[in-house]
């Protein structure tokens, strides 16, 4: 199917329907049960999870496979943020302009950042593109406020020209007329699920992004960024030069992540520049890095993951732990109240730094390598070609 | 020309800053060959060290004055800290005045003990990993540091000042002989500038006229041979990062009146020490001070109004464009070894 081998074909079957079916996994606990706070499945999060899956695909197209590590991604994903925002004003509040000039600005972008930052490798390339990112992002900040609107953020008005939209054209980002904040709520035994347009919209080409970085990991390009992860100096001798094909890895990539910002903006139309800094660059890192560098489901796990988590933890708080922790005597109570605070709540980042460091030291592979020592110490021997091993 | 000794003198407490860190950075490349994330943080908590010497002297013994109501007709509660009542109203207060001094002292030994405790529980397991490995561990290290000094001091920046004795500017124009107020330069930025170059030198002339440094100087060249001569050369390299730690942490304490310490202080300089330590030249110590120094007064020559008219911007990316154009024409750095990171 679509040029895949019989085992990627259903390996692709069962992630669109785990994608299609995002509003029933993420919603597994019925809304009256205590358990109800643990359900992720409303827009907004479903939404990120898919944006910032995209994300972690894009990147570990680079890191994954030739093992460049850039700390400066969240550079295109501001560019791309920006140039659909700038669409939204000049042209349309159908999002297909907007996503369209994202890429391609941030493809533009990194067709010159990666052009100067492959010239070195290691962690100068590391440092090269943190200083890209850096500079984009001051920039932003300060000079480019005719662009980027400074502090404020770039945001869209009823002033504006759209020259393509009609009278009773929507306010709000839509496709063809389908605005991305709609929402069909459906209520069976207790359970409330919501399918949110945007969420759709992402879920679609999330899963053409998927099918696409698939295609590259089993082709013959993805075998020649493989190489140069390998090792650079072996491929250089046979004749081959590495640079060509890591730029081009860098500029898919960037495109990854433009692609990502400008559906960030698509679904809610507001661009910052916070966007752009480093640390951000930083988190798609920690996602790609927790799920499995390297894997293709992995980055999306990673990504789906923190996400939630992040929802998820930073909802709770004192109160919710004190209702926890009530069977017990006053003061372990108190005790553990406290404990857990320190994780919960504002202390999110915490756990994440933890967590992403317990993943570094004792689980190279993320989840995926994890899944798979799984699999093997319950015996079921692990096929060596089966997609969700690890790529080396 | 009073513009330019200015921002001379302007970019030298900067540079003092980043030269420091970006020290102790290639202090820890150069023996164990670990790209150090966690540096800034290292940094951070050496200015937080400032912070809770400031707070434990300022630990008050509460007592009820009842001749005095305050203003919601309670009686008064007076605060005495401590220091005061063992050492006398004038002595203790000079003691808290003096704080940020004095912590200087406090630190060095915590310093050490972060160091050594990082080096044995963490970074030891990463030698041989792969660099991205590293960066990856000590980035998700950092995250950790800073996250636990929030939840301890919460995410506003809190002021610590220096002592009164050093407030206050120094007419520096008039010293060399131009108008008065025309350089005036803040006594303190004069006293990091000076301690920054007695540490820089102390670093230097530890590895250079020392036995203990002589070793360490062998290890980085060639870490087997001096194994294989029967010494520990492990021991004295972890030695060496609470050191290089250490120096991140003093350049925090110091830095503490200057810029009041957050939580995130450590990011915001670890991005600019990388820059430094690369423009530098990984792994040469010099080379890591010429450049510290160097990006600092440049990046207050750029923040200059004339400049800024010609080339609007040029002062958020000064830094960054000056380590790209190094990098792209000097691929080692300034003063980089050869077969250092080719890899």
């Amino acid at each position: 199917m679509l040029g895949l081998n019989k085992k990627d074909s259903k390996f692709l079957i069962i992630v669109i329907l785990l994608t299609l079916s995002t509003p029933f996994v993420m919603q597994p606990f019925s809304e009256a049960s205590a358990l109800s706070q643990f359900n992720g499945g409303y827009p907004d999060l479903m939404q990120r999870v898919a944006i910032f899956g995209i994300f972690a695909i894009g990147f570990n197209i680079l890191f994954g496979l030739t093992g460049y590590l850039s700390f400066g991604h969240a550079a295109f994903l501001g560019v791309g943020s920006y140039s659909a925002v700038w669409m939204f004003k000049l042209l349309s509040m159908n999002i297909i302009p907007g996503i369209v000039l994202a890429v391609i600005m941030s493809g533009i972008f990194a067709l010159l950042i990666g052009y100067v930052s492959l010239r070195r490798s290691g962690i100068y390339f590391s440092i090269l593109t943190l200083a890209f990112a850096q500079m984009s992002y001051n920039l932003a900040y300060s000079v480019l406020t005719p662009i980027t609107n400074g502090e404020t953020g770039l945001q869209v008005r009823p002033s504006d020209v759209r020259l393509l939209d009609g009278a009773n054209a929507p306010d709000y980002p839509n496709l063809f007329g389908w605005t991305m904040s709609t929402s069909y709520k459906w209520e069976v035994w207790g359970h409330l699920f919501t399918f949110n347009v945007g969420f759709y919209v992402c879920a679609f080409i999330a899963i053409c992004a998927f099918y696409l970085s698939l295609r590259i990991f089993r082709s013959p390009f993805g075998l020649m960024l493989r190489a140069v992860k390998s090792n650079q100096n072996r491929m250089s001798y046979t004749g081959l030069n590495p640079r060509p094909y890591t730029l081009a890895a860098f500029v898919i990539s960037g495109m990854y992540a433009g692609l990502a910002g400008g559906l960030l903006a698509s679904m809610d139309p507001l661009a910052g520049a916070e966007r752009m800094q480093w640390t951000v660059g930083g988190e798609v890192v920690v996602m790609t890095i927790l799920g499995g560098a390297g894997t293709l489901l992995g980055p999306v796990l990673g990504a789906g993951a923190i996400k939630y988590l992040e929802n998820i933890f930073s909802k709770i708080n004192e109160n919710i732990l004190h209702g926890w922790f009530d069977f017990l005597p006053e003061g372990m109570e108190n005790f553990f109240v406290w404990l857990f605070a320190r994780f919960t709540g504002d202390g999110w980042h915490l756990t994440l730094g933890l967590l992403f460091m317990m993943v570094v030291i004792f689980l190279p592979g993320g989840l995926m390598e994890g899944a798979d020592r799984i699999r093997k110490r319950f015996g079921r021997k692990s096929d060596d070609n089966s997609p969700s091993n690890p790529a080396e | 020309m009073d513009q330019i000794i200015l921002q001379l003198l302007n970019g030298l407490d900067k540079g003092s800053a980043y030269a420091l860190i970006a020290l102790g950075l290639t202090l820890i490349f150069g023996t164990l060959g670990v790209v150090n994330f966690a540096h800034g943080a290292l940094f951070m908590i050496g200015s937080f060290c400032a912070v809770t010497l400031q707070k434990i002297l300022k630990i008050s013994q509460i007592s009820i004055d009842e001749t005095k109501v305050d203003f919601l007709g309670n009686a008064l509660k007076v605060k005495t800290p401590y220091v005061e009542i063992w050492f006398g109203e004038a002595t203790g207060q000079m003691i808290i005045d003096w704080s940020v001094p004095l912590a200087i002292i406090f630190s060095i030994p915590i310093m050490l003990f972060i160091g050594w405790a990082m080096e044995r529980g963490l970074i030891k397991h990463f030698y041989n990993r792969p660099h991205a490995d590293q960066i990856l561990v000590t980035f998700g290290l950092a995250i950790v540091m800073q996250e636990i000094i929030k939840q301890f001091f919460g995410a506003n920046p809190i002021p610590t000042p220096a002592p009164d004795f050093f407030k206050g500017s120094f007419d520096f124009g008039q010293f060399i002989g131009f108008e008065v107020n025309k350089i005036i330069y803040p006594y303190w930025r004069i006293i990091y500038f000076i301690f920054s170059a007695i540490i820089i030198s102390g670093v230097f002339s530890f590895l250079r006229f020392t036995t203990f440094g002589m070793v360490v100087r062998a290890g980085m060249v060639d870490r087997e041979t001096v194994g294989l001569l029967g010494i520990n050369i492990d021991k004295r390299f972890t030695i060496m990062f609470g050191v290089a730690a250490s120096v991140a942490g003093l350049a925090g304490v110091m830095y503490a009146p200057i810029n009041s310490p957050n939580f995130h202080m450590g990011m915001d300089f670890l991005v600019l020490s990388f820059v430094v330590v690369v423009v530098g030249g990984m792994g040469s110590l010099p080379g890591a001070v010429l450049a510290g120094f160097m990006l600092g007064i440049l990046e207050s020559f750029a923040s200059m109004n004339e400049i800024k008219s010609i080339l609007p911007g040029i002062d958020q990316i000064i830094i960054y464009l000056v380590a790209i154009i190094i990098l792209l024409t000097r691929p080692r750095g300034l003063m980089g070894k050869k077969g250092v990171m080719e890899d």
